[in-house]
């Protein structure tokens, strides 16, 4: 198992937002993490790379507790892709050999830049090394970013929203891409999304959040209409294309 | 994980390559225009007499006094306070992910103004002397620039500090900044409408950044500082271009981003102190700098400080040559000078657009 997190919560000023979490992700296994605006699906997700303190719980990385680890070593076994990528003006391959940094004692050593280069060749970056980050399109940007996570060599990648702000061919290259990462390095991923016939087609199991809590975690064959319309409050109905099921919702707003 | 087939790549290299030969140009363009500007002035010197003193041959007694007691000292400071202004600015730049950060901008400049006022004016540093130029001096410099550097540097503890309590964010930190800024601006103002003329004209003597104010003691605690200040800068310019990319994405790649942001803003204020409390206030290097090499060689803070530390040098010395020509035989203050180009420069920068 890459990761479990038992009984975590974490609120702030009084305010609760995620309790009792408990979840595993297995190596070559890609969650997503699913649930209304603002419950808590990226709160968790810096939760588990301690960008926020959990409150209570515990959260193991192969076996390692986070919350007792230095940031640079969390750094060397978690990799992240935030939502919004800012840019400046640095170059595509130094953007990428900056998750390296991990890595880099007191200057940057070959290994690194030959990491950098093969991550870019295996998301089909490498025309693009010069170009500066500040030039490039949404699907481009978002690329770079995971390039990015890869070269920290993590054993689990975070990835927040990866496809909320690219065209239909972005999503889908995006997708295929974390989900061929996860196949080719067995490394855990959870990503969270709103997207749900996406998710449900690129992801292996799906966590389902409701007011705080785990409301639910399936699998194609486990996932029901019922957990949607209780998640979302929105009756839908699941069909079947090519054995992947696919959501329809109703509209109940007329 | 498979990263084996990876190659470094000739095309990176080259443009490294390129980086690297940018700022080596600079560092020779920086010794010639050492030479060049010490030749310069009221009694012209030959160029190879200047370089002749310079490493210790024998010249005349006169050319060796105005040498290395006058114009070595001052073009020195013009090439340290540029330095450290620039490199300060850059990394303000960085850590507040703010284009506009500078010392103006966070009030340091204003603290340090009035720090000196208020010495001027309570601790009897402003007896006034004129000199032999017509310039009117300061006879107890050392109580206004322990006065101007006191206030810079609690004014930046101060902003550290009101960021320690609503989290190190970049906007409570300018926002700080601007807030004190008006602050002892108002002070300032407050003070010169009660002081008599030769102190009202002190206060706004010392405003004007002159690098013929330092000495050779100056001139080493300044250079001492700087250098100690850029070496912690450049060791952690991988944690600046992280943060570049944001303060998660930073979190995410190891780095403590309110440490390194913190530390980074003490020396930088602590630099910016150090220059201004015994130069006088110089505007617009620390601003405009960061932002023309940036244009050159991008935002790579490995090449990014090294050569705004050179830049900035170049600048400085530049403008204070011309500062002393220009208007001979009166001698006109640098950041009189430098304050004209800086506005100008901007514009064009500005209009010029695209995102830094």
């Amino acid at each position: 198992m890459i990761l479990a997190i038992k009984r975590l919560a974490f609120g702030y000023n009084g305010h609760r937002i995620l309790s009792d979490i408990n979840l595993n992700v297995e190596p070559g296994e890609l969650l997503a993490i699913l649930g209304p605006n603002g419950v808590g699906k990226t709160t968790l997700l810096k939760c588990i790379n301690s960008i926020h303190s959990p409150n209570t719980g515990t959260i193991l990385v192969e076996d390692r507790n986070v919350l007792k680890m230095k940031p640079n070593e969390i750094a060397l076994s978690i990799g992240y892709v935030a939502q919004r990528c800012e840019t400046s003006r640095l170059t595509v391959f130094d953007t990428v050999l900056m998750g390296r940094k991990p890595h880099i004692r007191w200057r940057v050593a070959e290994r690194d830049m030959k990491v950098a280069d093969s991550a870019l060749q295996q998301l089909d970056l490498a025309r693009l090394s010069l170009r500066y980050i500040d030039e490039l399109s949404g699907g481009e940007l978002q690329k770079v970013a995971i390039a990015r996570a890869l070269v920290q060599e993590p054993r689990l990648l975070l990835l927040d929203e990866p496809t909320s702000s690219l065209d239909l061919r972005n999503q889908i290259n995006i997708l295929s891409i974390i989900r061929k990462i996860v196949d080719n390095h067995r490394i855990a991923a959870v990503m969270t999304m709103h997207d749900l016939n996406s998710a449900l087609r690129y992801a292996d199991r799906y966590c389902f959040l409701k007011d705080g809590y785990v409301h639910a975690v399936c699998d194609r064959s486990t996932i029901s209409a019922d957990i949607i319309e209780n998640v979302y409050g929105l009756p839908v109905s699941i069909h079947h294309i090519d054995n992947c099921p696919v959501i329809v919702p109703e509209d109940h707003f007329n | 994980m498979h990263f084996d087939h990876g190659q470094v790549p000739e095309e990176y290299q080259q443009y490294i390559g390129r980086k690297k030969l940018f700022i080596l140009i600079v560092a020779i363009g920086l010794t010639a225009i050492l030479v060049v500007a010490i030749s310069l002035g009221a009694t012209n010197i030959s160029m190879s007499s200047v370089a002749k003193s310079l490493i210790g041959m024998a010249t005349s007694v006169q050319t060796k006094i105005i040498v290395w007691n006058i114009r070595l000292p001052q073009a020195l400071a013009a090439i340290v306070a540029g330095a450290g202004l620039a490199v300060a600015g850059a990394v303000m730049q960085s850590i507040l992910r703010n284009p506009l950060g500078s010392p103006f901008t966070l009030g340091i400049s204003h603290a340090a103004a009035f720090g000196a006022a208020l010495s001027v004016m309570v601790l009897g540093g402003g007896v006034m002397t004129s000199s032999n130029v017509g310039a009117i001096s300061i006879t107890n410099p050392y109580i206004t620039t322990a006065s101007a550097f006191l206030f810079s540097i609690g004014t930046s503890l101060l902003i550290i500090g009101v960021t320690r309590t609503r989290g190190a964010s970049p906007e409570v930190m300018i926002l700080t900044g601007v807030a004190l800024g008006a602050f002892f601006t108002a002070g300032t103002m407050f003070l010169q409408f009660f002081a008599d003329d030769m102190q009202l004209a002190a206060m706004v003597f010392w405003t004007f950044g002159d690098t013929a104010r330092a000495t050779w003691t100056e001139l080493g605690f300044i250079s001492t500082v700087t250098v100690v200040c850029v070496l912690y800068f450049f060791g952690n310019s991988w944690n600046y271009n992280a943060i570049d990319a944001g303060d998660e994405t930073a979190k995410s790649l190891g780095v403590r981003v309110g440490r390194v942001r913190m530390t980074g803003m003490l020396l930088a204020s602590m630099l910016t102190a150090v220059i201004i409390a015994f130069l006088g206030i110089i505007g617009f290097v620390g601003l405009v700098v960061p932002h023309m090499v940036r244009r050159i060689i991008g935002s790579d803070h490995r090449f990014l400080l090294p050569a705004c530390f050179l830049v900035g040098a170049v600048l400085l010395l530049v403008s204070d040559t011309v500062a002393r020509l220009i208007l001979a035989p009166n001698v006109l203050p640098v950041s009189v000078l430098t304050a004209f180009l800086g506005a100008p420069a901007f514009f064009w920068l500005i209009i010029r657009g695209g995102r830094r």
